[in-house]
C-alpha cells in the first residue's frame, strides 16, 4: 500500500464522523433551531452504541443503539426548546453537559472491554485494483452511509416540497406557520433527525474507529462538527467538502511531523478553526447578496399564537 | 463544559462533606484532583487505582474525595479551593498544569498539606513527587531497538514539556545502545487523552515506516492500530497487555499506592514535611509490566537493564549526553545529568529526528 493511498484511506475514517454529526445538524439549523448539544449526542451514542455492540456482537445493532440514544437525547432538547419555548443555545449547552456525564456514567461498565471493529467490504476484483480499490470498495458500512447521507440530504433539501418546506420554517417561521404548516412538528423531526446522525456519529468512534470505550472520547468533535455546518453556509455539497477538508488538515500534519518538516504542529491543529473563522466573516460580508446564508429564523424560538 | 461540571460536583460533595462531617469528625479528609475520568486506562487510572490501595490500607482512619476531568491551567484553582474549603487537609494535585494553581491555593491555606505531581515548584506546605518515567522508557527504547526490523522507531508524544522530552531522550538513548543507526519520528497531537487522534498518529507513524510504536498520550488507541498492522507497541501507564496480546512489549506502569501511603501516615502522625520525591523502579513507583512477545534474548537483555538501572550501575542519562547537534551537554551531576537537568530538559539528544515544537 502506497503512502498516498494510506493517508487517503485515514483521511476518510477521521472525517466520518465529523460528517455524520453535521450532516444531521445542517438538517436541524436549516429548520431554524440551533442545537449546540451535538457533542453530548455523539458521546451519548459512543457509549450506547459501544454497549449495544458488546452486549449483542453486532456493529449493525450496535450503530442502532447509537443512534437511537442521540435521537433519546435529542427528544430531551426537543421537549425543553420546542415545548417550553426555552432557549436554543442554553439548552444545547446543558444537553452537552448532560450528554458527557450520562454517557460516562452509562459506559463505566464497559471500560477496558473490547469489540471487533466493524468489518469493511470486500469485493473479489474491485477492492484488489492498485491504489482506487481500497479506498473506494474498501471502507467500512459508516463511510458508505455518510456519503449516501449527504446526497440523500441535498435531494431532500433541494428536490422535494418537504425539504422546501422544511427550508421555509427555518427562513421563517411566522410564514409558514400562518401558510397553516406545523411548525414545531416539523421542527420535532428534524431535531429527532440530527440526533440520530449524532448518535451514529458518535458510534462510529468506538464501533470502527478505535475500538474499545473510554468516558470522553469525541474528544471535541461534536464542536467541529458544529463548526463545519458553519463552514459549509449550510450547503450539504460544501458540507462534505469541508468535512474531507477538515479530516485531511488533521492527517497531514500528522504525516507533516513524521517527515520532520518542521511545521508548527499547534498551528496546524487550530487551522480547522481558523477556516471556521475566515468562513464566517465571509458569510456576513457576502450577506444581502445572493448566495446561501445563514437561516433568517436560526436559534430564534418560536411559540405559536392559539 | 468542564467548569460547569465541576462546580456541579464540588458543590455535590461539599454537600456531602457537611453530612458525614459528624461522623467523621476523627478521619483525616485526603482529596484528590484527577485531570482525566478515573475510567481512561492510563495516567487517571493509575492515579485512582492508588487511592483505592491507599482506602484498602488505611481506609478506618482516612476518607478520600476526589475530582476528575479537571482541566489543567487556571480552572483548576477553583476545584483544588474547593476541596480545601470542605475539610481536606491533604490535596494531591495529580496533572503538572495544576502546578501554579496549587501553589496559589497552598499560599492561601498554610495548614493544609498539598502534594503535587511532576511539577518542580515548592512551598513550606506543598511537595512535589514523580516518577523517574525516563528509567522504564530507556528499557523500552532497548527493546525497541531490537525489535524493529526497519530500525525506525515512532513516538507519539503530547506536550513539549520536560516529562515528555526526557521521555524521547531516554527511549533513543536505549535503542542507540543496540542500534546505533536507529531513528525515532515523532508526532505532537497536543492532547493527553483523544482516542481517534492517537489513532490517526499511530497510522501516520506506520505508514511512514515506523514498526514500534511508543506513546505518551494516555488512551489504548495506538495499541490497537498497531495489532491491527502487525507490529509492536508498549503501553503507557498501565498494563495495556489486554488490547494487544501479541502486541505489547511491554509496558511502563505508575505504582502510586505505596507512595499515597506513605503521605498519609506521614500526615496522620503529624511528620508530614513537605518533600521532593522522585522514584523510580528501584523504589517501585514505576514498574515494568511483563516482557511480552519478545525473542528470549531481547527479554534476558531487557532484565539485565532493568536490574542495572535499580542496582544504580546504569544511569540512562550518563555522561557524556550529546546534544542533537552532536555537542557534549554540561554534565552538572559528575557522573550522570544532574536531577535538575533532567527534570528541566528542554533539548534533544543527537539522533532525535524532530525538533521540540516552540523552539
Amino acid at each position: 500500500m502506497g503512502l498516498l493511498e494510506a493517508i487517503i484511506i485515514s483521511v476518510i475514517a477521521a472525517s466520518t464522523p465529523l460528517l455524520l454529526a453535521a450532516a444531521g445538524e445542517l438538517v436541524v439549523e436549516r429548520s431554524g433551531v440551533l442545537n449546540l448539544g451535538t457533542e453530548g449526542m455523539m458521546i451519548m451514542g459512543a457509549a450506547c452504541g459501544f454497549a449495544g455492540a458488546w452486549l449483542t456482537g453486532s456493529t449493525f445493532i450496535g450503530a442502532l443503539f447509537g443512534i437511537a440514544a442521540g435521537c433519546a437525547l435529542s427528544l430531551v432538547f426537543a421537549a425543553l426548546t420546542l415545548g417550553l419555548a426555552v432557549n436554543q443555545v442554553a439548552a444545547g449547552l446543558a444537553l452537552t453537559i448532560l450528554g458527557v456525564g450520562l454517557s460516562g456514567l452509562i459506559g463505566a461498565g464497559f471500560v477496558g472491554e473490547k469489540i471487533t471493529p466493524a468489518p469493511h467490504l470486500y469485493l473479489p476484483v474491485l477492492t484488489g485494483i492498485p491504489f482506487v480499490g481500497k479506498i473506494l470498495f474498501g471502507q467500512d458500512g459508516f463511510v458508505y452511509f455518510s456519503v449516501a447521507l449527504v446526497v440523500a440530504i441535498w435531494w431532500f433539501l433541494y428536490r422535494t416540497r418537504a425539504g422546501l418546506i422544511l427550508r421555509a420554517v427555518g427562513d421563517s417561521h411566522t410564514s409558514a406557520h400562518a401558510l397553516g404548516y406545523p411548525v414545531l412538528k416539523i421542527r420535532l423531526l428534524a431535531v429527532l433527525f440530527g440526533g440520530g446522525c449524532a448518535g451514529l456519529g458518535g458510534a462510529f468512534l468506538p464501533l470502527a474507529y478505535t475500538p474499545f470505550f473510554i468516558p470522553g472520547m469525541t474528544a471535541g468533535r461534536g464542536w467541529i462538527a458544529l463548526a463545519l455546518v458553519v463552514f459549509s453556509s449550510w450547503l450539504p455539497g460544501r458540507l462534505a467538502a469541508g468535512a474531507y477538508l477538515f479530516g485531511a488538515v488533521t492527517i497531514l500534519q500528522l504525516h507533516a511531523q513524521a517527515f520532520g518538516l518542521g511545521i508548527p504542529s499547534q498551528l496546524m491543529t487550530a487551522l480547522p478553526y481558523l477556516a471556521t473563522v475566515i468562513v464566517l466573516v465571509l458569510i456576513s460580508r457576502a450577506r444581502g447578496s445572493a448566495g446561501s446564508v445563514a437561516p433568517a429564523s436560526l436559534g430564534i424560538v418560536f411559540v405559536p399564537d392559539r | 463544559m468542564k467548569k460547569l461540571m465541576m462546580t456541579a460536583a464540588a458543590a455535590a460533595l461539599a454537600i456531602v462533606a457537611t453530612g458525614f462531617s459528624a461522623n467523621a469528625a476523627e478521619k483525616l479528609k485526603i482529596g484528590f484532583i484527577y485531570l482525566g475520568p478515573v475510567g481512561d486506562l492510563g495516567w487517571t487510572y493509575m492515579h485512582e487505582v492508588g487511592r483505592q490501595a491507599l482506602v484498602k490500607e488505611l481506609g478506618d482512619k482516612i476518607e478520600t474525595t476526589y475530582l476528575e476531568n479537571v482541566s489543567e491551567g487556571p480552572d483548576s484553582e477553583r476545584s483544588i479551593e474547593q476541596l480545601a474549603r470542605t475539610g481536606h487537609q491533604l490535596i494531591f494535585t495529580t496533572s503538572f498544569g495544576y502546578m501554579d494553581p496549587t501553589l496559589k491555593v497552598a499560599k492561601k491555606y498554610p495548614k493544609i498539606k498539598f502534594e503535587h505531581a511532576t511539577g518542580f515548584k515548592r512551598a513550606p506546605n506543598m511537595g512535589t513527587y514523580s516518577g523517574k518515567f525516563y528509567e522504564g522508557r530507556y528499557i523500552q527504547g532497548v527493546i525497541a531497538g531490537k525489535m524493529s526490523k526497519k530500525g525506525v522507531l515512532g513516538y507519539i508524544a503530547s506536550f513539549p514539556i520536560p516529562e515528555v522530552i526526557s521521555g524521547i531522550n531516554a527511549t533513543i538513548l536505549g535503542a542507540q545502545t543496540v542500534n546505533p543507526d536507529i531513528k525515532l519520528k515523532v508526532i505532537w497531537v497536543n492532547t493527553w487523552f483523544d482516542p481517534g487522534k492517537e489513532a490517526d498518529a499511530a497510522k501516520a507513524l506506520a505508514d511512514q515506516g515506523a514498526d514500534v510504536i511508543m506513546q505518551h498520550t494516555d488512551s489504548p488507541a495506538a495499541m490497537q492500530v498497531a495489532a491491527q498492522r502487525g507490529i509492536f507497541a508498549f503501553g503507557q501507564d498501565s498494563d495495556m497487555i489486554k488490547f494487544g496480546p501479541k502486541t505489547q512489549l511491554t509496558s511502563i506502569v505508575n505504582n502510586w499506592g505505596p507512595y499515597y501511603i506513605r503521605a498519609a501516615k506521614a500526615a496522620l502522625d503529624g511528620s508530614w514535611k513537605a518533600g521532593d520525591t522522585w522514584d523510580g523502579l528501584k523504589e517501585k513507583m514505576v514498574l515494568m509490566a511483563p516482557y511480552t512477545n519478545m525473542p528470549d534474548d531481547v527479554k534476558a537483555l531487557a532484565q539485565k537493564t532493568e536490574a542495572a538501572i535499580v542496582a544504580g550501575t546504569l544511569h540512562p542519562f550518563k555522561c557524556p549526553v550529546l546534544g542533537q547537534d552532536g555537542k557534549a551537554v554540561e554534565c552538572k551531576g559528575g557522573a550522570n545529568l544532574d536531577p535538575g537537568q533532567i527534570l528541566g530538559m528542554n533539548f534533544y539528544v543527537k539522533g532525535v529526528d524532530d525538533k521540540i515544537p516552540g523552539k
